[in-house]
């Protein structure tokens, strides 16, 4: 596969999107989702191959700034194909669950996504630390002109808090990068980005914690953690629909990939010294984010929230350093991002009808489209952990390769279960059920558009939960770079 | 023929999915046949099924499907298992489950949502079969869960009405406190012991712990818990009376005849784990001892014939948890399905007096019908005789097994006895007062009776079998649990044996005297000051729900109002102020006044030099 050919078609698509707004309203839709299309089954043809001899799916590496060491090395091996592929998926997703809601601009509008894309693949393919820094970037400056251009009423500060968050942190990680090539430099002298050479690198412990605080820093703010998770609620609270579903959906990921592709492998024993707080803040995030999910009134900031909850469990599933805990955190990252790319364009399709997110407005909507309303449940039940679907299976391999680290920490997260089932349940109360509200008479239901969507993501996650197989072994290869089996 | 195990749950789960799938346009007749059909051919597969394998002269058989998940060596695999356990099990569901099925095709008849009801009932009879019939634990609780949710979306099916949607989502939110100790025990035990594999994980226990040890006791605990939540015990007990909020068939195939048995099946799923623990077995009786007894005094004061019936479910399945912590197993697993019969009976000819009085639940306004409903009233008067286990009932003989067992048990068996016998007194009792105040005295309200065949004939079916299912018990369930559980001949102690045969018949006598007769004026009792304060305890289910509410429930919903805008925030939002403030001091100095600027100019280099001269 080539995964260079991947992002410019993307970035193409982006341009090309852009600029054919001027012969058709709709027509940048069309390019968007066609290449989202396009790249989801190119991915599914490259997964039914298999992978190489060496593991991968793709393997390129050309010269950039030979001055500085630094390389476009694009690899792709299981964990990252699977995570382009949920990519590309919820991008289609994406484009369709705005279908409709942006009527301005729309030509810019999915070139932003595009290039929001094209920067997301290549911070799962990049195998240079300058280059996953700079697609870092890439992703983030589409994101917040999707926020700030067409977000809802309070835009300027979501997206300028998102902005800030992110880059604070992205600074400190580039830092580290910087300061980890330097180190190597100084015992090598060789200047170098290459991810395989520094792997290599012997640092001392106390230069290893700091750098690798600086990594941990940059992807827990991304996950989002307790307590640098606050521009998440009004980032997605604000951002419009498909603006919603990628950051749910895939940009979290990208802080939880950021963990295992560079914290635990470049800091292995940093990492290990430090798994009580790491598991700890997954703890704290999987209540704190529960019960705040509990004390919203905004739909989309309740999902949201719910969203700091389950990023928790894998923060704990990777710090229990063990197979179970860390497969089960790659499960929950694919389970989450169907589970909850669905509730907020849910949470978008009932904005775009009733112009209000507030669930104070809503009630009884269930008897007025009662699609949504089963599709809400399905989603909201999936959300809660209910075994025969994905999210089940993430959690409970979480938990169960965190009990064998720490049965305390353990107890407090299965704790999380419980108030899971405490906001899910409430949401889908105030929202679809109890008495229908009377300001709200009617109510479009879903159509094929927003149904064939929902479908493909239900199907996702049955197929996760029943036979998980096909997730999990696509990351058995990289567990012994984890060094969490021999 | 026995490798058409795996039809037996595929068939509800078609339903369902043909149910979902048409989104309620099919015609009614089309759904109802869909919805009972379903459950009918996965009962006649079972029949199939059951009938080879009794025949044959294996104890177990079991079907691997396809794996599950492997993680290491973590393996499990999504297989079914049977054995005469399961096969009991499967019997009352499928059984059972179709004559409520088919009851139901009459009783939802004119009510909204035909089609999205039978789904969801559908997709429990699936849930539920998985729950007996899985080989590892972990599909035993994808079908735990997989009920649960059915009876969160079964309870709240009539969802326009907000309190329907309050009992439903606290019957999901307490059950899955218990179910969260319950995959605690699913942690601790693959820990322990490597495996979730049910056959697997008692070989090992029994080889790791041939004496029993802290760990087999925790964990026989930790599962103990997830069963008092399914099952409604005491202390997570309080959601099952409001759950009589759903459809009274729902009442009748969830919480009375199936998934509320599920923490009995569970327990006597993992006996081994029991076996090796006497703490574990000891806290199983007190548990089930403390039930019984608790709500058979609830169920003598409340009004709605559901609740009373909710309650007395609550007290026959704290007797199968005392027949299981007393050693009674085969007892128990015998309880559990007489109950299902007769429970279900009972259910059923409520639902109908309900349908024929036009909802109405408050037995205060029943009175005088037993000729006006006939089929009902017979019904529900054997479904009575069963529950207080009067003689010649299935339901003597599943409860007159567990007390003389528990009456010949070495550690505190006859404390344990008297307390259940004096429940059982309690259970005549208020089963007389249910009787009389629907049936007989003067008639409050005329009924319309509605009932055609599909819903007499599954009343006529459950009253055979809660005479006859007695039978059942000595051809079948002798073999049940081998030579692990007491054998059911028992060399009684006479006068023990005659007061438990005696007591419930004393109870009816006295129930006749108290409530049809004026023999004793109840009134004097009832509302006398102790007699009003202890009434209201009762009917409030001993004030439990208060607790939790002011224990839990308020302070959490306090915390979650006074920080919905997240104190983490503020963090940052004083730091923003804080730049802010310094911009806005900035901003004011750059006024464009010639003479500021010379001033400020001026003040600087002078403040410099000082510091240089200091320096």
């Amino acid at each position: 596969m080539n995964v260079a050919l991947l992002i410019g078609l993307l970035l193409t698509a982006g341009l090309v999107a852009w600029s054919s707004e001027r012969f058709h309203k709709s027509l940048p839709n069309w390019v968007a989702l066609v290449s989202f299309l396009i790249a989801t089954i190119w991915i599914v043809f490259v997964w039914l191959n298999g992978p190489s001899e060496g593991g991968t799916y793709a393997d390129q590496s050309y010269e950039w700034i030979p001055r500085f060491g630094i390389s476009l090395t694009l690899r792709v091996d299981g964990l990252s194909l699977m995570l382009i592929g949920l990519t590309t998926l919820l991008g289609a997703v994406a484009v369709v669950s705005s279908w409709t809601e942006t009527q301005t601009r729309q030509g810019f509008f999915q070139f932003n996504i595009l290039w929001v894309m094209a920067g997301v693949v290549g911070v799962f393919s990049a195998f240079d630390l300058f280059l996953f820094f700079f697609f870092w970037e890439v992703m983030l400056i589409p994101m917040y002109f999707l926020i700030a251009i067409w977000g809802h009423e309070d835009k300027a500060y979501a997206s300028m808090k998102f902005f800030l968050f992110t880059q604070i942190s992205g600074l400190l990680m580039l830092v580290a990068i910087v300061a980890l090539v330097w180190v190597h430099y100084d015992i090598h002298g060789i200047i170098t980005f290459d991810y395989d050479t520094l792997l290599e690198t012997e640092l001392d412990s106390s230069v290893a914690r700091l750098l690798m605080l600086g990594f941990f820093i940059a992807f827990i703010t991304k996950l989002p953690s307790v307590p640098v998770h606050t521009w998440l609620p009004d980032a997605h609270t604000q951002a419009p629909t498909a603006g919603s579903v990628i950051l749910a959906g895939i940009l979290l990921k990208t802080g939880a990939y950021g963990l295992i592709r560079f914290v635990i492998t470049l800091f292995p024993e940093a990492s290990q010294e430090f798994w009580v707080y790491g598991m700890g803040l997954g703890v704290i995030s999987i209540l704190y984010g529960g019960y705040m999910a509990y004390s919203q009134s905004d739909f989309k900031r309740l999902v949201a929230y719910s969203s700091i909850a389950h990023m928790g469990f894998v923060l704990v599933g990777v710090y229990s350093f063990n197979e179970l805990g860390i497969q089960g955190a790659i499960v929950t990252m694919i389970a989450h991002g169907f589970s909850t790319a669905a509730l907020f364009m849910m949470a978008g399709a009932l904005q775009e009808r009733l112009h209000t997110r507030e669930m104070s407005k809503m009630g009884g909507l269930w008897v007025r489209a009662p699609r949504m309303g089963a599709v809400t449940m399905f989603f909201v039940i999936a959300s809660v952990g209910m075994p025969g679907l994905g999210n089940f299976i993430g959690e409970f391999l979480v938990l169960l390769g965190a009990f064998q680290k720490n049965v305390l920490l353990t107890v407090l997260a299965a704790l999380g279960i419980v108030v899971a089932a405490v906001y899910g349940l409430s949401l889908m109360q105030r929202s679809f059920q109890g008495t229908p509200n009377p300001d709200v008479p009617e109510m479009k239901d879903f159509a094929f558009r927003e149904m064939s969507v929902m479908v493909v993501l239900m199907v996702g996650l049955v197929w996760v939960g029943i036979y998980p197989q096909h997730v999990l072994g696509m990351t058995d290869a990289i567990l012994p770079l984890l060094g969490v089996v021999p | 023929m026995m490798n058409l195990l795996w039809l037996i749950p595929t068939f509800p789960l078609a339903g369902f999915l043909i149910l979902c799938a048409t989104e309620g346009k099919l015609p009614k007749v089309v759904t109802a046949c869909i919805g009972a059909g379903s459950v009918g051919l996965s009962a006649i597969a079972a029949t199939l099924v059951g009938w080879e394998f009794v025949t044959s002269d294996s104890t177990s058989y079991s079907q691997v499907l396809w794996t599950w998940m492997v993680v290491g060596d973590f393996n499990v695999s999504i297989s079914l298992y049977l054995d005469y356990l399961a096969l009991v099990m499967v019997g009352v569901i499928t059984g059972v489950g179709f004559l409520i099925h088919l009851y139901a095709t009459g009783y939802m008849w004119d009510e909204e949502g035909y089609s999205r009801f039978f789904a969801y009932m559908n997709l429990f009879v699936f849930a539920m079969l998985l729950l007996v019939l899985g080989d590892s634990l972990l599909l035993l609780f994808l079908g735990w869960e997989g009920v649960g949710l059915c009876s969160y979306l079964l309870i709240g099916f009539f969802h326009t009405d907000p309190a329907n949607g309050y009992a439903a989502r606290k019957a999901f939110v307490v059950t899955r406190v218990g179910d969260t100790a319950l995959i605690l025990g699913l942690f601790l035990l693959f820990r322990e012991v490597g495996t979730l594999d049910i056959q697997q994980s008692l070989d090992g226990a029994r080889d790791i712990w041939p004496d029993g040890s802290v760990m087999n006791t925790a964990i026989a605990l930790l599962l103990l818990g997830g069963a008092i939540g399914k099952s409604a015990q005491v202390p997570l007990q309080t959601w099952l009376p409001d759950a009589m909020a759903g459809p009274t068939p729902v009442s009748a195939l969830i919480h009375a005849a199936t998934m509320v048995t599920a923490g009995v099946y569970l327990i006597a799923r993992m006996q081994d784990l029991y076996l090796l623990s006497e703490t574990a077995t000891l806290c199983v009786a007190v548990v089930g001892l403390v039930t019984l007894f608790i709500a058979s005094f609830t169920a003598l004061v409340q009004s709605d014939i559901k609740r009373v019936l909710a309650f007395s479910t609550m007290s026959q399945i704290g007797y199968m948890f005392f027949a299981l912590g007393v050693g009674a197993w085969s007892a128990a697993i015998f309880h559990l399905m007489t109950h299902a019969f007769f429970k279900a009976l009972l259910f059923l000819a409520s639902g109908s007096v309900i349908l024929a009085l036009h909802h109405e639940q408050d037995m205060h306004k029943m009175g005088g019908l037993w000729r006006k409903l006939p089929i009902p009233f017979w019904s529900m008067l054997i479904g009575s005789a069963a529950l207080a286990a009067l003689p010649f009932t299935s339901g003597f003989v599943s409860k007159d097994a567990i007390l003389l067992t528990a009456a010949h048990s070495e550690t505190l068996g006859m404390t344990f006895w008297s307390i259940a016998v004096a429940a059982a007194f309690m259970t005549s009792l208020y089963t007389v007062r249910m009787m009389y105040l629907t049936f007989f005295g003067e008639t409050k309200t005329e009924p319309h009776d509605k009932s055609k065949a599909n819903m007499w004939l599954p009343l006529l079916v459950l009253s055979v079998l809660s005479i006859g299912g007695g039978w059942l018990g000595f051809t079948v369930l002798g073999t049940l649990f081998g030579d692990k559980g007491v054998p059911f001949e028992l060399h009684l102690k006479e006068l023990v044996a005659i007061a438990t045969m005696c007591v419930p018949l004393l109870g009816v006598l006295v129930g006749y005297l108290l409530f049809a007769t004026n023999v004793f004026d109840r009134r004097k009792i009832s509302d006398s000051a102790p007699g009003k304060a202890v009434g209201r305890f009762w009917f409030v289910g001993w004030g439990f729900d208060k607790i939790y509410d002011s224990l839990i429930v308020n302070p959490f919903r306090w915390l979650a109002r006074v920080n919905k805008s997240d104190a983490v925030d503020y963090l940052y939002r004083f730091t923003t102020l804080v730049a802010r403030i310094f911009h806005n001091l900035l901003t004011v100095s750059q006024n464009g006044r010639l003479r500021w600027y010379a001033l400020t100019m001026f003040s600087g280099l002078l403040f410099v030099l000082i510091v240089v001269a200091l320096i």
